[in-house]
């Protein structure tokens, strides 16, 4: 009998591959169900005996059974896109399934759990930190210090919170870790509440992803004795963006409103019900098992350039020829990620721009395509790299609509907490729709009135306008509580910088 | 089908905070809103005031207060999915709901390699173009 592997990753079934599998079934085959190679314009992938065939539909099973398909691929684990990949914390995607303990331990699951906790909770800290990690939700904090901070702090109580409220465009590679591989973020967490002395943790979701919702509680379910005493639970968001923020997450998680809190206290000090509190990103946590491996934190500290160490998992996305999850170490440029491994765009038009690091992340044009991939050189050309995710945009895309995107995307998910994103967000789209419109020739019938003495009774030029829209810019950037305001300036002044005659030059 | 009471669904939550948003989720589930009532009622269960449980029905987008029986679609019109030409579509996906369907915009739903990409209950459709949206939303 014909063993089929198909992926059961959400973006797999959105294409189709339940169909898929029902026709290999139908057909006489065993089917397995696997985690996504994060080859996305192949899904569904079907894999046979080590072959790939993709993008399969039903009425493809004959010609893969008969060997007659031009849809083969030849061997998955050979094709190009792969082959350049340095893949640790995707390592199991596409060989496992999903929540199989067999699979997990068979490819070294536990073992550094196992490892961890015959160690001292200090020493774990220490070769966390000797790795080099940084956190991989966006801020890029050294994850070492983190846990060392909440590790020293005293408390009765002490939790790990999973931040999976991934909900930057662009980015995808929490979820396919946590359809793909939950049993490996367990791990992480286990680990850090060793290191920590944490007794229970929660795992906070998105409720956009339904299906990692499921495998993370049926996960959950199956390795509750690996992980025992630690304790689990998965929390599921209710549609705010902004949760993705660690200490608004925290306020939802206790059942309030998610409004961002000041900062201090740090969460790692004052965090979930007032207690120490680790919160790292999914990419983060995943990322333990492999440095508490033997020799994992020096291999994890070797990668990368300058003080960003490891891998990134990049997620290639938007309109791009070959989009997926490309897990590689920092230091690549965006050169090689859009046009050689991207294979430019979906469109066949040219590159006009890309959007690295979600909805706040800056516009960067194909001029600047030789950054490395790296915190502190992005932080250097005004752009950050934040949860890796990439959006290409071809010629046909109008900067000046997506800086207005910028801060009516703001203006929809601002917690509304302080006033810079609020308010600022709603007169940023005002202020470029005039600036798009042609500019304001006289004062409105508000400003005209007597009492309003203050207010300017001429138009405002183009060049003032562009004044305040880079005062607004700062203000936010400044004065705003978290970086839903503070870093909504960056996609808003990039677009500006790059291309102004999208804004009615 | 026969709904379950709330005070079935209130049972099985723990009197606590922190238990309001699983709440939530579970009374939007089973009754399509939050009402007046329903706030209410589950402010009384976890010992809160009315004003804390409507002030986090309000903040989220996934509670509303009001049921809206029409069958519902979401349709993700981030960055990654306008890159891939979502805005072309809005008007001829609404012309096609109509009355009928409930078009509803989110911001991401984590297939931003494939878009645009739509949600319908548990149920994900990537790679859409004109005519399967409409005939996506025709079909609800």
């Amino acid at each position: 009998m014909t063993m089929v592997r198909i992926s059961d990753d959400a973006l797999a079934l959105a294409c189709g591959a339940d169909a898929v599998a029902v026709a290999f079934a139908a057909a006489g085959c065993t089917v397995e169900r696997v985690s996504s190679w994060g080859m996305h314009w192949l899904e569904p992938l079907v894999e046979i005996e080590g072959t790939g065939f993709g993008p399969a539909a039903p009425e493809d099973v004959a010609a893969i059974l008969s060997g007659t398909s031009s849809k083969a691929i030849g061997p998955i684990a050979d094709h190009p896109f792969l082959q350049g990949q340095q893949r640790l914390t995707f390592a199991r995607a596409g060989r496992t399934r999903p929540l199989s303990l067999e699979d997990y331990a068979a490819t070294g699951g536990w073992a550094s759990l196992t490892r961890a906790r015959e160690m001292a909770p200090t020493e774990v800290v220490a070769e966390v930190l000797q790795s080099g990690l940084r956190g991989r939700g966006g801020a890029g904090f050294p994850a070492g210090i983190k846990w060392q901070t909440v590790a020293r702090a005293s408390g009765q109580r002490k939790y790990v919170v999973c931040n999976a409220d991934e909900g930057d465009s662009g980015t995808f590679a929490d979820r396919m870790l946590m359809e793909g591989d939950p049993f490996q973020l367990i791990e992480g967490m286990a680990i850090a509440a060793h290191a920590v002395g944490a007794g229970r943790g929660y795992i906070y979701v998105r409720s956009e992803y339904p299906h990692a919702i499921d495998k993370l509680r049926r996960a959950i379910a199956l390795a509750a004795e690996h992980i025992a005493p630690f304790a689990l639970e998965v929390r599921v968001g209710a549609g705010a963006y902004v949760c993705g923020e660690e200490t608004s997450l925290l306020n939802s998680i206790e059942g309030k409103r998610g409004e961002v809190r000041a900062k201090p206290p740090l969460p790692a000090l004052e965090g979930l019900f007032g207690c120490p509190t680790v919160v790292n990103n999914v990419l983060t946590l995943a990322a333990v098992p492999h440095i508490l491996a033997p020799g994992g934190a020096s291999l994890y500290d070797s990668l990368g350039v300058d003080r960003s160490k490891g891998t990134m998992p990049v997620q290639l996305a938007g309109n791009i020829r070959f989009g997926g999850l490309y897990e590689t170490a920092f230091g690549i440029s965006l050169d090689a990620l859009v046009n050689q491994i991207g294979g430019g765009t979906a469109s066949g038009r040219p590159v006009k721009a890309v959007q690295v690091g979600g909805p706040l992340g800056a516009y960067i044009p194909p001029s600047q395509f030789h950054l490395p991939f790296d915190y502190e050189a992005y932080a250097g050309a005004e752009a950050l790299i934040g949860h890796g995710g990439i959006v290409v945009f071809d010629d046909s895309a109008d900067m000046g609509a997506l800086a207005r995107f910028a801060f009516q995307f703001c203006a929809a998910e601002s917690c509304g907490k302080c006033t810079p994103c609020r308010i600022g967000s709603t007169r940023g789209v005002e202020l470029i729709d005039r600036i798009r419109g042609g500019g304001k020739g006289q004062a409105d019938a508000v400003e005209a009135l007597p009492q309003m003495h203050n207010a300017r009774k001429a138009g405002r030029s183009r060049d003032e306008d562009l004044q305040l829209l880079e005062d607004l810019c700062e203000t936010m950037q400044l004065g705003s509580l978290c970086a839903l305001g503070g870093f909504t300036p960056y996609p808003v002044r990039s677009a500006l910088k790059y291309w102004p005659e999208d804004f009615g030059a | 089908m026969s709904k379950p009471s709330l005070s079935a669904i209130l049972a099985d939550f723990a009197v606590e905070q922190a238990s309001l948003l699983p709440v939530l989720h579970e009374v939007q589930a089973a009754f399509g809103c939050v009402d007046a009532a329903a706030e209410a009622a589950i402010a009384h269960y976890l010992n809160l005031s009315r004003a804390e449980v409507h002030g986090v029905v309000s903040f989220y987008h996934d509670f509303t207060v009001r049921p809206d029986p029409r069958p519902r679609i979401e349709l993700c019109r981030a960055e990654a999915c306008q890159a891939r030409g979502v805005e072309a579509l809005v008007a001829a996906a609404e012309a096609a709901a109509g009355n009928k369907v409930r078009v509803r915009t989110v911001y991401c739903l984590g297939l931003c390699s494939s878009g645009p990409a739509a949600r319908v209950g548990d149920r994900l459709h990537a790679r859409l173009d004109e005519a399967r949206l409409t005939a996506l939303v025709k079909s609800l």
